[in-house]
């Protein structure tokens, strides 16, 4: 989220090229670029050294919470409220709430899932700074934030043009 | 070792790829689309109308009555759920089990899934009798004491079932378009496409952290998703089990009804690739022959499940002892009603079996009529379930046929026209097969191909 930033920006042609151009920048010891890529790339994760997602820890206590809502509100319901005696059933019939209670886990544990995607890619944006209109079909990308630890333009282009980079250009991201 | 096939035909480039996909989004439809689509917009037209004078006039038009008091909607509305479920199963199921062949086929099974659970929605509505007092399905505050639904009820739970399912698998499926938008969008020409798909696209950018993030809520929707599907089936089917009716109270229901969802879904998930390769030749290289075998195993495999499920009731009735059980099934094979379930037993059991022969299941044109003989067969199915456990009750003074009319057929006939509406529509404005989930999975089966350095191990999976 926020506004863009200024910074060196390298275009690659191959995956390959990518991951090592990648694993190369943080081994230089920047920590805030960004590998940009059309497509999930196998082993980029580790190759930018980035933690596992912490999504995982929304979905279970958004689950929970549809969970234990959808318990509470069958049992305040059909115990509390207004008891009514349906055949002769218990008012506090657990078994019979267990498909709402499940319903209301998924739908809160994805409802909420989403939202955190949301939350951690910075989504919606209304006109996103692009670096090149080819990043999503079969071009990749390294930028490098002027705001980083030793950022120097003139390294920073040596060592793009060492990896093989198609392309250096200062520019927004 | 079994050599693996080529999951895409013809060593594309990443460019190709995109390219290919996003083809029929960015050029004019021709005649063979615009015919179609006019078609099933007129059939959508009419179904909208025979809804409106069934609503406006009362459910006295269509044939339900004592003792048949479900009728066309509730099978219908089983009919439809049940072909969802395929697509769900594809796009959720099968990327669990690391099935890397469902990458081509998942994006249009799931717009299969919602399309159908929409059209499904609007049947019990309608069955409501008085659809404008639907709201009352929900539990919400009111002055009525508060009266609060009755959570005991099967059928509540399928309210909370199927609308919890309708919105997980919208969500799922526009999760996986949003890279996809993004990727139209950069490429858009065109002012107003680059504007509405950049909406659509959330202004997705594709950094290396999105991704990460990206792939584990797509895991966790899988994951979320595969208890949900297995659930809706499982808690339609409760409608049925949980009563006292014969031929509706017994516990083989729910995989009964989940191993039939899937198999109808199946059925219609080939009848619309058969249809998407002959419109969109291009997708032949993505939607492979390969692919459609593979379908046609599961199809097969279900129509067996399917199969012993029959034999299952039979056996049970018998086994059981109960007099009422053992007529309703020998009723159901034998009564008024033996020619549905004799179109559901050829259908269903029978046709599937020519699918033991690799010829006959690799064939296009024999694939299609057999996926069309499911989707029959499926239909009866729930008619069968359905009009014939009611039509002949505990007491003879409660026997009856269920008085079909010409209302009822259009509203079934009218659906397809509402579900083709829709997935014409999807083929032209979304990109009908995942771009930025094929593109990693271009080179399976052609390793020859790959750079040394691109050399990926694929027995473990990523």
């Amino acid at each position: 989220m926020g506004g863009s930033k200024t910074g060196m920006a390298a275009i690659f042609l191959t995956e390959a090229q990518v991951l090592v151009a990648a694993k190369k920048t943080h081994d230089m010891g920047f920590v805030k670029y960004d590998a940009i890529t059309p497509y999930p790339v196998h082993g980029m994760e580790e190759a930018c050294a980035l933690k596992r997602s912490w999504i995982p820890y929304v979905t279970f206590g958004a689950g929970f919470c549809g969970l234990s809502l959808a318990l509470w509100f069958t049992w305040w319901t059909s115990a509390v409220n207004w008891a009514i005696n349906v055949g002769g059933k218990p008012f506090f019939s657990l078994p019979a709430f267990v498909p709402i209670m499940f319903e209301l886990t998924v739908l809160f544990a994805a409802l909420s899932s989403v939202v955190a995607l949301f939350y951690a890619a910075g989504l919606p944006r209304i006109n996103p700074p692009i670096l090149d209109k080819d990043l999503t079909c079969h071009k990749f990308a390294i930028f490098i934030p002027s705001d980083d630890v030793g950022y120097d333009e003139k390294k920073i282009e040596a060592m793009f043009r060492a990896l093989g980079a198609s392309e250096v250009k200062k520019a927004e991201f | 070792m079994m050599k693996r096939k080529a999951l895409v035909i013809g060593h594309k480039t990443l460019q190709e790829v995109t390219e290919d996909i996003v083809a029929p989004v960015e050029t004019m439809p021709g005649k063979g689309w615009i015919s179609l689509f006019l078609s099933a917009k007129l059939l959508f037209l009419f179904y909208i109308i025979t809804i409106a004078i069934v609503v406006s006039t009362g459910m006295g038009l269509l044939g339900v009555n004592h003792p048949v008091g479900w009728g066309t909607m509730i099978v219908t509305f089983v009919f439809w759920i049940g072909i969802g479920h395929a697509g769900t199963l594809i796009s959720a199921i099968l990327f669990l089990f690391r099935q890397k062949w469902r990458t081509s086929v998942a994006r249009t099974a799931e717009a299969m899934t919602v399309f159908a659970v929409m059209t499904a929605g609007i049947f019990p509505l309608i069955h409501t009798g008085r659809p404008w007092l639907d709201y009352w399905l929900f539990p919400y505050p009111n002055q009525r004491g508060p009266l609060w639904t009755n959570f005991r009820s099967p059928l509540l739970w399928d309210v909370f079932a199927v609308s919890t399912y309708a919105t997980v698998s919208m969500v799922f499926w526009y999760i996986g378009l949003v890279p996809d938008f993004a990727t139209i969008r950069d490429r858009a020409r065109h002012k107003i496409r680059r504007k509405v798909y950049g909406a659509l696209s959330l202004g997705w950018r594709g950094r290396a952290r999105d991704w990460s993030h990206y792939e584990m809520l797509y895991l966790l929707l899988a994951g979320l998703s595969t208890p949900l599907v297995l659930s809706v089936h499982t808690i339609v089917s409760f409608d049925f089990a949980v009563s006292n009716v014969p031929g509706w109270h017994t516990t083989i229901f729910p995989p009964y009804f989940v191993a039939g969802a899937i198999f109808s879904g199946f059925g219609m998930v080939v009848t619309l690739m058969t249809l998407v390769r002959i419109g969109f030749p291009k997708f032949k290289d993505y939607i492979t022959i390969d692919h459609m075998e593979v379908m046609n195993k599961i199809i097969m495999a279900t129509g067996m499940m399917v199969g012993y499920a029959y034999a299952c009731e039979f056996f049970i009735a018998w086994y059981s002892g109960n007099m009422y059980e053992k007529f309703t099934f020998i009723n159901r094979a034998f009564g008024p009603y033996s020619w549905a379930y004799w179109i559901m037993v050829s259908c269903n059991v029978l046709i599937p079996q020519i699918f033991w022969f690799k010829k006959l299941r690799r064939s296009i044109p024999i694939m299609f009529a057999v996926s069309i003989f499911v989707n029959i067969g499926m239909w009866f199915e729930r008619f069968v379930i359905t009009v014939t456990s009611l039509h002949r009750d505990f007491l003879p003074a409660n026997w009856g046929n269920y008085a079909w009319s010409n209302y009822d057929a259009a509203i079934l006939f009218g659906s397809f026209g509402m579900f083709l509406t829709l997935f014409l529509l999807y083929l032209r404005l979304f990109p009908a097969i995942s771009i930025a989930e094929i593109k990693p999975v271009i080179h399976v089966g052609q390793e020859d191909c790959r750079k040394p350095d691109q050399k990926v191990d694929h027995k473990g999976g990523h």
